[in-house]
């Protein structure tokens, strides 16, 4: 971009401003497989418009011979949407659409680690593609809620059924929701942080 | 028609995730993940001390010295904002962002301020107060 001589800066619009106040946010992330919702269920919910953050990498040439300073590199940019929610004058929550494929979440230092917790999407006609997510989330110690969205043509389960599928523990919630719909998608992060209370009175599983 | 199952990946025959900092050389060659390099990022450089959601406020209009990129900053951040917000407003990757900030810190031009991340046992307050948020949403 350019940087120099505009006058018309790229950045947050009228109201998308932060008060001076804001001391200390807080993330959760939204997780899930390839087109399950996470942009959409961060767009129905962010009271900014959603943005996007990107990071570069390099892949190292696999089986590709290294000559001394002339590796076959190739660049990829990997993009993560995120929106934001204002808690109270002093905290923020902001809301993290993780890339589809979990082995580009290193890249963004720090952003599972510290998040209070997670949403798994789930979408019931390919529930697979949130196997992944899943074991690496209980790998990390990530806590998690799981969000079935409904889609139209998704063949229904009761929630036992799906608790076998995944091979989660009674006490994770999972939950119906519709990643369009603002409150919808509002009371799945409802459900991820009671769950996350409860926790904090029961302690870690362990 | 019942749902496919869920293999457990765990416990499985790989070393403990590695802890911020140092990732083995070993490690690179095994892991997947350590095939890709953030482009730009040194060993352990600027990237461990900023988050995503550490809240960035200037402390100072630009000065005369400040490179373009810094003076932008300096004036997209005179109310707080995230790292990531920078990031998307000035569409620099993320790596690179948290290289800006870092000068602008050594520099006293901006103020950092850190995000409370999860604790081994969360704390109950901060979830009660995120839960009062998101009611009045
Ligand atoms: N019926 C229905 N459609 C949905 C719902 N959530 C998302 N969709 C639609 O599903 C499509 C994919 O949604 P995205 O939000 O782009 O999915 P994503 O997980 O971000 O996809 P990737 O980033 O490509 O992995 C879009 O056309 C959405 O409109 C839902 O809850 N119900
Ligand atoms: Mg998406």
């Amino acid at each position: 971009m350019d940087f120099n001589g505009s006058d018309t800066l790229p950045g947050p619009r009228t109201g998308d401003h932060l008060p001076h106040t804001a001391q200390a946010a807080v993330k959760i992330v939204i997780v899930g497989g390839f087109g399950v919702g996470k942009t959409t269920m961060v767009g129905s919910v962010s009271e900014i418009r959603p943005l996007t953050t990107e990071e570069t990498m390099t892949q190292a040439g696999i089986g590709v011979d290294d000559n001394y300073g002339s590796e076959s590199k190739t660049a990829t940019t990997v993009a993560m949407d995120f929106g934001r929610i204002s808690i109270t004058d002093q905290l923020v929550l902001y809301l993290f659409g993780t890339p589809g494929q979990e082995r580009f979440w290193f890249l963004w230092n720090g952003l599972f680690e510290g998040a209070l917790g997670a949403v798994v999407l789930a979408d019931t006609r390919r529930l697979e593609v949130s196997f992944d997510v899943i074991g690496r989330l209980e790998e990390r110690g990530v806590p998690f809620v799981v969000a079935v969205n409904s889609f139209p043509d998704a063949p229904r389960h009761p929630v036992r059924e799906l608790r076998t599928a995944l091979d989660l523990a009674e006490e994770i919630p999972i939950v119906e929701c519709d990643a369009r719909r603002r409150a919808s998608s509002r009371d799945v992060l409802m459900t991820l942080v009671r769950f996350l209370h409860s926790l904090a009175v029961t302690g870690p599983p362990r | 028609m019942t749902p496919p199952r869920r293999q457990r990946r765990y416990p499985r025959h790989e070393p403990p995730p590695p802890g911020p900092g140092k990732q083995g050389k070993q490690g690179e060659a095994k892991n997947p993940e350590r095939l890709y390099v953030v482009a730009g990022a040194d060993e352990d450089g600027a990237r461990a001390a900023l988050d995503l959601v550490t809240l960035i406020v200037a402390r100072a209009d630009p000065p005369p010295s400040a490179t373009p990129e810094q003076a932008a900053l300096l004036r997209l951040c005179t109310a707080p904002l995230s790292v990531a917000e920078l990031s998307a407003y000035l569409n620099l990757p993320f790596s690179a962002m948290t290289v800006l900030i870092t000068e602008l810190i050594t520099a006293e031009l901006v103020q950092a301020r850190a995000p409370i991340v999860r604790q081994a046992v969360p704390d109950r307050s901060l979830l009660e107060a995120v839960m009062h948020g998101l009611q009045r949403l």
